[in-house]
């Protein structure tokens, strides 16, 4: 990956944002430049040389298996991100994880995956992992760190581990789990403090009112015909986004189209799929709550006609009258922006509506228990812990408290208090760097695991490769802290799955069959439902306090915000009141809180609803930038009590007003040589609750700098225009045929008697995630260029998901009538292709199934071709983008073609495994079969929007698709005639519910 | 009117032209040469064990696919482990000096390395399993190894020649049991080529010579 160097903040200055960058050296001296031109002549003089001397290199011992070097091998395993697991099949070649797909059997995942678990091969061979066991800044050994531990061991069964600490991330891991518990019962005093900066801390709370215990909410949208989001954006790509995504696209094509309301800050994929989404602020959705509890009867009264009813809007009255008549079959979801109150209310809602059980799950959560002190087990309380020297060792595993803890913890500050600190992670970061002892992780294709998924289907997260460097699994440090003997993970695992089985006889098999299927068949805690009811019952009665007490959101939780996280007075009287805002905390969608900050592919990857690359940016509405008089590009201060960060704006059509929301994970100071200073850090903004845990939102205080910033977009303009570039038909018309031009041309036809690929994409499916993208980035060998070249526009994605934006004004403030499209674009294929007939060399040609391929060897680079497409889907490789190390060598896909500079490379529609099932049906004497040929697009989309196949075949899915009447073709009348078509997205007017008074 | 170039002039101009034209011939000899060599028929490359074919396949009769095992199921033949070579070299020539690097890879696990001699450009993927399974015989491509004390490079393997038999597959191959066999191929009667395109029901000219077979 080409290392992506940042842009610095530009002053004020004659260009236009958006203008770019020069291109060319930056200041061509006159002896540099007769030194490379003196270089080149030399190496011309050379001349070429012929292929270099190669080597074939048997194995010396044979795998059992006799597993042929050309043929890839699946491993099913998982990728645990936040604590819980994403079922995946690694594909490895010749050893090596190249490519990860999704589990088909596994309940959460059903095929698909989203963009991390697509990066994480990157991350497996990224070249900034730790590789050595570092004391302070020295390279160390596994051994000499061994009987550092071994002599403060001997301290902790003095003193039963008073000064003992660990420090983790979300953990659902069983084994560690219990390896938790067994190091409490060796060192009872020690303790376990969980941090995870997007961890919910009000869901929990409100949950533990509702039921008394910890859950977690499992949403089924599949038994949904209705389903409201409170600023939970189920669609993104969290614990459980893939497979609510999938449920919710079965809810939408059964029979009763299910609708979806969405409450947003700041605008999500849920919103951009919703039937209508309302932009509103944490304060006004926490009223909202509270307004339809009452209206609902959920918060204990009965649902009378009282005052408050009397003021609420039409449309909230018809959304509470939708909610009642769907009750059992619908579904109510809280983000993390409300309250513990409002989550406790939600609950009591679906409780309510009878949904719990059926739409709605509660699944137990295992999370340190608040059982020794009101505070314990957070980062707030080891803070506090720490400054006051309780701390003598503490153990940090998985986790980066000194760059991702709210700023007024103070941690990295306390961190210098602790005599022995201890951080096992995949990189030496922030944390690793300020701590005694840095100790490298294996990464989860590297080493035994186990974890569940977010509805509790355990899984066993099996190893691929052998690790690369020295890392080891938490399995092994813990096991290493509670008994000094160092035993692999495997065996810790299998102790864990030995006890909990309990049936010694039929381990062995039952091991190997949940490794093979990737996952533990077991009841899932979350599709038998579970017993819900008997702890919701208790919240029936009016003794739960459900309707007093409640403040309004933002009141409640910023004002409640510890150290000075309120602007002082004298703030508020020199700051007018449009620069008083509300800054929310989201996660990005590409690094999610931090820890996916040095990856290239998710760098690159645009942002859905910002087309932002390598950035963050302080998102905020028209209006508020307007008051603020700022725009896109301008640099503005935001401080809340003594912190103060910059951050560039970006101007987002429906944001909620009166609100900022800033993406955290960016701002990196020891992430790697992609991550570092990427964007800006809105840690130090962040507060924290009473027990420390941190808050989703501040107060702040925003000034202007009169500084620029020159953003990366993979997209400008997101206006069609008034051309139909994506249709939007209404659902009583989406059986009626699209008018279709089917202009006559002057190219003779062209039979394809074989096969004639094509495929299909069904924008109503689409919700914009971007995994096709990035699986096609892992799939074709695709180069990430950087921040300049994609400001350049030279960014090499094969297929693009553009954003548009159909602007109608609502009528009344806030309520959006702007819909959000989405439209994945690879190459169409085109039958009459514009690229072929400008292409002096003739290396795009058509091949006799009609794709329009790209002959790299005979391509000589003149971009004739991609100013002839008409769809802009080529890609020239300005530079040598395609990195030539051996890392990543290692991750290429070797069935694909590296390409090298002065190459234009485009779409394939996954040429090779064409070829793979070509080849594999052709050697058993058959023909090949509809789903033989699955692109990676194809396979990754949670939606599965995506349908590849032969038009030839009047029984494939594709031409079921294209036989539909939404089907339309993308820039008809350039009468190109596209094999990709597309499925136009479906409106439902009489969702509205603003609409119905006429 | 004393003339405009004098002796010397005239033959610096004749040096230049000269110089020219031979600089030119020089590099498109060059090009040519370079061009061809990575491919020519004709060599061979030494190996880290002198290994003979002539004397395994032809002596004693080894089958193809005792050693290359994943010929039929793999884009690549497969080349032998260490262990396959010792299922007899455990017994035989046990103490051969030539075999010293054999016993050490198999004793310490490390890989014999061998030298390619059959490389393909990068951008050509070549399937090994679907020729066999179409009838092309290994000595189609790759000679008579069983004559062969030290490999040697039996084609040249430029795109021409793999048209050549792709665009006439049905005259290149034979029965599918004469694969393996170590033979010269047979001239095929008309009624052979019709039977022979009935068993393996070939795809069409145009497909077999799309750029899409070969190269992604």
């Amino acid at each position: 990956m080409a290392a992506g160097k940042t842009i610095p903040i530009l002053p004020a200055g004659p260009r236009a944002p958006g203008e770019g960058v020069p291109d060319g050296l930056p200041d061509p001296r006159r002896r540099a430049m007769l030194g490379l031109m003196a270089a080149s002549a030399a190496l011309a003089g050379t001349g070429c040389s012929g292929p270099p001397a190669e080597a074939i290199v048997p194995y010396a011992h044979m795998p059992e298996a006799g597993i042929a070097p050309a043929e890839p091998v699946f491993y099913a395993s998982a990728v645990v991100r936040n604590g819980y697991a994403h079922g995946v099949l690694v594909e490895t070649n010749g050893g090596r994880p190249t490519k990860i797909e999704g589990n088909p059997g596994h309940p959460m995942s059903l095929g698909a995956t989203d963009v991390f678990a697509q990066a994480s091969i990157l991350q497996l061979w990224d070249p900034d992992r730790s590789r050595a066991v570092m004391r302070g800044n020295d390279i160390s050994s596994w051994e000499a760190f061994r009987q550092d531990l071994t002599a403060r061991r001997a301290g902790f069964g003095r003193d039963g581990g008073r000064g003992l600490r660990v420090l983790t991330g979300t953990v659902s891991s069983p084994t560690l789990l219990r390896q938790l518990d067994a190091l409490a019962r060796r060192y009872p005093r020690m303790q376990w403090h969980r941090h995870d900066p997007l961890h919910d801390a009000a869901a929990e709370t409100g949950a533990r009112r509702a039921f008394g215990t910890a859950v977690r909410p499992m949403y089924r949208l599949d038994r949904a015909r209705l389903v409201v989001t409170l600023d939970a954006d189920l669609l993104r790509h969290d614990a459980a986004g893939i497979r609510y995504a999938r449920d919710f696209r079965r809810a939408r094509r059964g029979g009763e189209r299910a609708r979806l309301y969405a409450f947003e800050t700041a605008p999500g994929l849920a919103g951009a799929a919703a039937d209508q989404r309302w932009a509103m602020t944490p304060a006004e959705m926490e009223a909202l709550v509270r307004r339809l509890a009452r209206a609902l009867g959920a918060n204990g009264d009965p649902p009378a006609a009282d005052a408050s009813q009397a003021q609420a809007a039409a449309w909230e009255t018809r959304l509470a009258r939708r909610l009642r008549d769907a009750a059992g079959r619908c579904a109510v979801a809280a983000g993390p922006t409300l309250s513990a109150e409002a989550h406790a209310l939600v609950w009591a809602i679906n409780a309510r509506l009878g949904n719990l059980g059926r739409t709605v799950l509660a699944l137990p959560d295992r999370v340190p228990e608040p059982d020794i002190g009101a505070a314990a087990g957070t980062l707030g309380a080891l803070a506090e812990d720490m400054r006051q020297g309780k701390v003598d060792t503490l153990v940090m595993i998985d986790v980066n408290p000194a760059y991702d803890a709210p700023g007024v913890a103070r941690f990295e500050e306390a961190l210098r208090q602790v005599p022995c600190a201890v951080h096992l992670g995949l990189y030496r970061d922030e944390t690793g760097r300020a701590c005694a002892w840095h100790l490298p992780r294996a990464h989860d294709f590297e080493d035994w695991s186990d974890a569940l998924a977010w509805d509790g289907t355990a899984g066993i997260v099996q190893p691929a490769i052998a690790p690369l460097y020295e890392g080891r699994s938490p399995h092994v440090l813990l096991g290493l802290l509670a008994d000094d003997v160092e035993r692999p993970a495997h065996d810790h695992v299998q102790a864990t799955w030995r006890a909990a089985w309990n049936a010694p006889a039929e381990f062995d098999a039952r091991w190997r069959e949940s490794l093979r299927q990737g996952y533990i068949r077991a009841r899932p805690l979350a599709h038998d439902g579970g017993d819900p009811e008997s702890g919701m019952t208790r919240m029936a009665g009016s003794d739960t306090g459900m309707d007093t007490g409640i403040d309004t959101g933002i009141g409640t939780r910023a004002g409640s915000q510890s150290a000075g996280e309120a602007p002082s007075p004298s703030d508020a009287a020199s700051a007018p009141d449009a620069a008083r805002l509300v800054a929310i905390f989201v996660p990005d969608p590409s690094v999610n809180a931090g820890a996916w900050a040095n990856n290239g592919w998710l760098q690159e990857l645009p942002r859905p609803l910002s087309q932002l690359t390598w950035d963050n940016a302080a998102f905020m509405a028209p209006a508020t930038a307007r008051a603020l008089d700022v725009g896109t590009g301008d640099v503005i201060a935001l401080a809340a009590g003594d912190a103060e960060i910059s951050a560039p704006v970006f101007v987002m059509p429906g944001h909620a007003a009166g609100a900022v929301s800033l993406p955290l994970g960016y701002g990196r100071r020891a992430a790697g040589r992609v991550g570092d200073g990427v964007g800006f850090d809105a840690y130090p903004l962040q507060g924290v609750d009473p027990r420390g845990q941190p808050l989703p939102a501040a107060r702040v205080v925003v000034r202007r700098t009169g500084q620029r910033h020159a953003f990366a977009s993979a997209q400008a303009e997101t206006s069609m225009h008034g051309r139909d570039l994506v249709r939007v038909v209404d659902l009583d018309a989406a059986d009626v045929p699209q008018p279709s031009l089917d202009p006559p041309s002057l190219y003779p036809p062209v039979a394809y008697p074989d096969h004639a690929w094509g495929m299909s994409i069904d924008l109503d499916a689409c919700i914009g995630c971007n995994a096709c993208t990035i699986a096609c980035q892992a799939e074709n060998n695709i180069p990430v260029v950087g921040k300049e070249e994609v400001a350049r526009g030279r960014e090499m994605h094969w297929i693009r998901v553009d954003l548009y934006r159909d602007g109608r004004a609502g009528r009344e403030p806030g309520q959006e009538r702007e819909r959000t499209l989405f439209q994945p674009v690879p190459c169409m294929h085109c039958e009459d292709a514009p690229c072929e007939l400008v292409c002096p060399v003739g290396a795009t040609v058509h091949d006799s199934e009609g794709l329009n391929a790209q002959v790299y060897n005979r391509c000589v680079g003149t971009r004739f071709c991609s100013n002839n497409c008409p769809y802009k889907v080529r890609r020239f490789n300005f530079f040598q983008y395609a990195e030539e190390s051996e890392l990543a060598a290692a991750h290429a896909n070797p069935d694909v073609t590296v390409r090298r500079r002065g190459v234009m490379e485009k779409c394939t529609y996954c040429l090779q495994r064409i070829s793979r099932a070509r080849i594999e049906a052709r050697k058993q004497g058959r023909d090949m079969r509809d789903g033989d040929v699955v692109t990676a697009c194809e396979a990754v989309c949670p939606t599965q929007a995506i349908v590849f196949g032969d038009t030839n075949d009047p029984g494939s899915r594709v031409s079921r698709a294209k036989r539909s009447p939404r089907d339309y073709t993308l820039l008809e009348e350039a009468n190109t005639r596209p094999r990709t078509t597309y499925l136009a997205r479906i409106a439902d007017p009489a969702a509205r519910l603003e609409d119905e008074d006429g | 009117m004393a003339q405009v170039f004098d002796n010397a002039a005239t033959l610096c101009v004749k040096l230049v032209l000269l110089g020219i034209a031979v600089f030119v011939a020089a590099t498109i000899a060059i090009v040519a040469w370079q061009m061809n060599a990575p491919v020519a028929a004709g060599v061979t490359v030494d190996q880290p064990i002198p290994f003979s074919h002539r004397h395994h396949v032809g002596d004693d009769g080894i089958d193809c696919r005792y050693c290359h095992t994943t010929v039929e199921t793999s884009a690549s033949a497969g080349m032998p482990s260490s262990q396959i070579c010792l299922s007899c070299h455990s017994v035989l020539f046990r103490d051969s000096p030539a075999l010293a690097p054999l016993h050490a890879s198999a004793e310490s696990g490390t890989p014999l390395r061998w030298n390619r001699l059959y490389d393909l450009p990068d951008f050509v993927f070549f399937n090994h399993s679907i020729h066999v399974a179409k009838g092309v015989a290994c000595a189609t491509c790759h000679g008579r190894v069983d004559q062969m004390p030290q490999l040697v490079r039996h084609e040249r393997l430029d795109m021409q020649w793999c048209l050549d038999c792709h665009r006439a597959p049905d005259r290149r191959v034979g029965p599918p049991d004469q694969v393996f066999a170590m033979r010269d191929p047979r001239a095929l009667s008309d009624e052979d080529v019709a039977v022979l395109r009935r068993l393996y029901r070939f795809e069409s000219e145009s497909r077999m010579t799309s750029c899409t077979t070969c190269h992604r």
